[in-house]
């Protein structure tokens, strides 16, 4: 039998290329093609009065300049609005150039297209943009406040507003032997790939289509969108994510300005053309997250049970519409987590404000709902002096509440039902591996020494594996080289190495002969995009179904050149045998050669499907039937999908140790501890590395992380100088253990595992900074001189202490 | 709106007002000379002139260290440089690297995801390891606490630091075991 890969540390196929310099991203492409460059709005909310180009044309060696009223058609018109929802009563989209009036800085009004970049960039510098300044609203508290409007069509700058409830929580929580309120505030981060955004478009006169590269999580829903607006046929535009440096969310965000004007442009100069995006662009003109303000209420019994949990939250949605609610409508239902509460209610108002519009980061509005959550189960148990997790614990979903109605709608349009999960398991083995019980003997040691350390917790639900649907091809060559693909996208998860090890069992076949495309609409033009923690859930499921519908074939056709029932066949190393008598057998690459009946050898190998020859072979000589028996169809190939009713969902729970300087306040992680459970692992190995670059963007949302607007809208830490993302130094090392639940709802019991580290980081820093310095922490992230400031208030009685129960 | 007629890629001389100098560079050990502007940047020259694009920008303001590369073979950054600032020096991009015992440290450990950032990684672990072949776990993570990376969370790169010094010394004892058998054979000769 062969070494099973699912579920082995199997190195990664793509690695020798990525570390040899032979990566191709979008910048390595289109050498040769023309570069554009923006000129971006230098204002948060402004009237663009006047354009002038005359000092920016005759520097040699700029091909074009275009404002919005170049643009004809449909890119014209308002971006699309991708995902509307009844609750959003108003959504705005922007223009790929500003029409008329700009909403945030970094906005593009005019593209220059040159021979070079530099050129491109001389160019912009020159273009005069007069515009007339109008008020400016920054902060939730500014765009509540409504005194100024972002867009004169949304009232009171609210986008959406939201409610859902189940059972009456306002009565439950009346009713309530204790209650407790708070107030919670987040703050902005963002994806921040290391390698921004970029497109690159060649356009082929002779046949008059496109072919589009973008650093995308969705090349499908670009090519899809950049048809709509440039009026093309939809077959006469390929587009292909190459080698992706990184996504986290904001590249699924689609389309982009750029991601229409970049064909424009080629289509219109008869050319090829490539905009790469600066780190100022990245920070300015892309997306960011995470920015709410939350108020929840909860009542609870003696033993810390919520019977009521109702919250009120507000979320920055940045100028802009175009992801939806997405966010915050995650937010309001993944906030429950792991429990459940009696009765829940949570009402929500989206907001427009003058900056970055926000459309999903790694985690996509869970690390908001998890850390109201969390911040509320750490309260109730201060309240009561009890132990956080007993807290946590007598509110757990159990194992037998499986699969478990929330009676909420949740993203995907479908109802919030938990599929799997052992969540007092997980606790168990998350206190055993961070030593909980034993953490009092630990601060005292450590105070003995004039040193403050806490102990923190987070807790977590992510729904992975949303639909509606991906697919997988396969195809076996005559050579036995089996290739692979799938629509949707790559950014680093080792899709190559993981698809592979699926069809390697599979199919039956060695790993080093399977060769995975993804988010290449040439290859496989259906497909949704990477995000949710989908796709090993969502295209490896399709892609084991689409092998055993191959190995099927397979079996069907060595069965009539073997003589021998399929039944009682099976597909070793590539060679499909007989059980029980090895040398009964036939290479699936002969199986692949008989698949395709041939009047034209190409080589020797073929020769045995040829009419004439292949006579002698029995499944070419009996004349009663065609060559290529009826349903079948010519190839060793095969295509299916995996569409399931709705998500899969993975848990975590996660526990730190940090120490607060007692004199500076300076935040040191001591420990870093990880429970996380995606159901049946396919490489653990890429499954931990998941985990641990989640964990360092929540590190960095938790302690180092946020977007600094002024009054007046203009970003102040537009760098990578001064917003603070973690290096080596900042990230602490991740202790990890595994629970696998398998998921019940998917063929290959497999649940998502891209976001799930980032998601309760927050929740647990300041569940461990409040277990330290002994008073609530209610604002993220935190700095030293903020917790400085906070021990001066509370030293000055202005915050209260907290009961510590552990 | 304005549209010209000037084509890409036919005469640079031409479309460009800004004069052009020879530049050249001893990149991976093969002599590359190529015009570009005096201000064409060291990261912008080695990938668009020398199409050796490897070498990865991530934020041209040289703190993601993506852009990292060997200059006389200590690690620079090299959208700092201009590219005529560096005439007649050693460059080592990844790309001249050979499978170092950086690379299969990182094949092994798992010290990449994306990929983008690894090039700055690889180069500035290899000039680390010269000067500390057998870094401990702190030190390692030191070394690399200078690059930006958004995917791995570090861990794994830290490792691939500990597992490349260990190759280095396992590779430098199977030279040494060749050696031992060519000298052996000559003997025999």
């Amino acid at each position: 039998m062969t070494t099973a890969m699912f579920g082995a540390p199997v190195q990664r196929k793509e690695d020798p290329r990525l570390v040899s310099g032979n990566g191709r991203y979008l910048d390595d492409l289109g050498q040769g093609a023309l570069a554009a460059a923006f000129v971006r709005s230098p204002y948060a909310h402004a009237r663009v009065l006047e354009i002038d180009v005359t000092g920016a044309v005759d520097i040699t060696g700029v091909i074009a300049i275009y404002t919005h009223e170049d643009l004809d058609g449909k890119t014209a018109e308002r971006l699309p609005l991708l995902i509307p929802h009844p609750s959003l009563t108003n959504p705005m989209t922007g223009y790929c150039l500003v029409r008329d009036v700009v909403k945030h800085v970094g906005e593009a009004v005019v593209m220059v297209v040159a021979t070079d970049r530099y050129v491109a960039e001389d160019a912009c510098e020159r273009v005069k943009v007069d515009y007339e300044q109008l008020p400016v609203v920054v902060g939730l508290e500014r765009s509540r406040a409504a005194e100024v409007l972002v867009h004169p069509e949304a009232p009171g700058n609210v986008a959406a507003h939201m409610v859902q409830e189940v059972g009456d929580a306002t009565a439950a929580i009346a009713a309530a032997p204790h209650r407790l309120s708070l107030s919670l505030r987040i703050e902005r981060s963002a994806s921040m790939p290391i390698e921004g955004r970029g497109v690159y478009a060649r356009w082929d006169s002779d046949e008059q289509s496109i072919r589009l590269y973008t650093s995308t999580q969705t090349s499908t829903g670009v090519r899809a969108a950049v048809a709509a607006k440039l009026g093309m046929p939809l077959a006469s535009i390929e587009c292909i994510a190459p080698d992706v440096g990184g996504g986290f969310g904001v590249k699924v965000m689609h389309p982009w300005p750029e991601e229409v004007l970049i064909p424009w442009a080629a289509r219109r100069l008869d050319g090829e053309v490539k905009w790469v995006e600066d780190r100022r662009e990245h920070f300015i003109s892309s997306a960011h997250e995470r920015a709410q303000l939350q108020e929840v209420e909860v009542g609870f019994d003696d033993a810390g049970r919520v019977l009521g949990l109702s919250v009120r939250f507000w979320h920055d949605n940045g100028a802009y519409t175009p992801y939806g609610i997405i966010v915050p409508l995650i937010t309001s239902t993944q906030l429950l987590g792991p429990y459940k509460p009696g009765a829940y209610r949570c009402e929500f108002f989206s907001m427009y404000t003058n900056t970055v519009m926000v459309t999903p980061y790694r985690g996509a509005g869970r690390p908001q709902g998890v850390y109201a959550m969390e911040r509320t189960m750490d309260a109730v148990a201060a309240y009561l002096g009890l132990d956080r997790t007993d807290v946590r614990s007598a509110n757990f979903i159990q194992v037998e509440d499986m699969p478990y109605d929330h009676g909420l709608l949740f993203q995907d349009g479908r109802p919030l039902i938990y599929d799997s999960g052992d969540f007092p398991a997980s606790l168990a083995k998350l206190k055993a591996l961070v030593g909980w019980d034993d953490f009092a003997s630990f601060r005292a040691a450590a105070e003995a020494e004039g040193r403050r350390v806490g102990l923190g917790i987070g807790c977590y639900v992510e729904g992975t594996g949303v639909g509606p649907y991906e697919g997988g091809h396969i195809q076996v060559e005559t050579s036995g080289r089996v290739n692979v693909s799938t629509g949707l996208t790559s950014q680093g998860q080792g899709h190559q190495t993981v698809f592979a090890q699926i069809v390697a069992d599979e199919l039956g076949v060695a790993i080093d002969d399977v060769f995975v495309t993804t988010g290449d609409t040439r290859r496989f033009p259906y497909a949704v995009g990477t995000f949710a923690s989908r796709a090993a859930v969502m295209s490896g499921n399709a892609i084991a179904l689409a092998a055993r519908k191959v190995r099927d074939k397979a079996l069907r056709i060595a069965g009539d050149a073997l003589e021998a029932d399929p039944a009682d066949l099976e597909i070793v190393e590539g060679v499909v045998r007989v059980k029980g008598d090895p040398e009964s057998s036939i290479a699936l690459s002969t199986v692949a050669v008989l698949s395709n009946p041939l009047r034209y050898a190409f080589d020797e190998s073929a020769t045995v499907a040829t009419q004439f020859v292949g006579r002698g072979n029995s499944l070419l000589s009996d004349y009663s039937k065609p060559p290529v028996a009826e349903g079948e169809e010519p190839g060793l190939e095969g295509r299916d999908y995996y569409s399931p009713p709705r998500a899969t969902f993975a848990n975590g729970m996660h526990a730190a140790v940090v120490e607060t300087d007692p004199q500076t306040a300076e935040i040191t992680i001591l420990r870093y501890c990880v429970v996380h459970d995606c159901g049946r692992m396919i490489n653990p190995m890429i499954v931990e590395g998941q985990v641990h670059g989640g964990v360092a963007q929540g590190v960095g949302g938790a302690l180092y992380e946020r977007m600094v607007y002024d009054d007046a809208g203009q970003l102040l830490n537009a760098s990578f100088m001064d917003f603070l993302m973690p290096y080596a130094s900042e990230v602490p090392h991740i202790e990890t253990d595994h629970l696998e639940t398998a998921s019940p709802l998917n063929p290959l019991g497999i649940k998502g595992a891209g976001e799930a580290g980032c998601i309760p980081v927050s929740a647990v820093i300041a569940s461990a900074i409040e277990d330290a310095e002994g008073f609530p922490i209610t604002s993220m992230p935190i700095s030293p001189d903020e917790l400085w400031d906070l021990r001066r208030r509370h030293a000055e009685g202005l915050i209260p202490g907290l009961r510590r129960g552990s | 709106m304005t549209e010209g007629t000037q084509t890409p890629g036919t005469d640079a001389e031409a479309l460009s007002a800004e004069p052009l100098v020879e530049i050249t560079l001893r990149v991976n050990d093969v002599l590359h000379t190529a015009a570009a502007p005096t201000r064409r940047l060291l990261s912008d020259f080695l990938r668009h002139e020398l199409r050796l694009t490897g070498t990865h920008v991530g934020c041209e303001h040289g703190v993601c260290g993506a852009c990292t590369v060997l200059f006389d073979g200590a690690p620079i950054r090299s959208c700092l440089m201009f590219a005529v600032s560096a005439q007649d020096h050693a460059i080592t991009t990844v790309e001249g690297l050979a499978m170092n015992a950086v690379q299969q440290a990182f094949i092994e450990c798992h010290g990449l995801q994306c990929g983008f950032c690894t090039p700055g990684f690889l180069t500035t672990i290899t000039a680390y390891l010269q000067e500390n072949p057998a870094p401990t776990e702190a030190e390692a993570r030191e070394a690399i606490s200078g690059n930006l990376c958004r995917c791995t969370g570090y861990q794994n790169i830290v490792r691939s630091v500990l597992r490349a010094a260990e190759i280095q010394v396992l590779r430098a004892a199977e030279i040494q075991v060749l050696r031992g058998a060519e000298i052996a054979r000559g003997g025999d000769g």
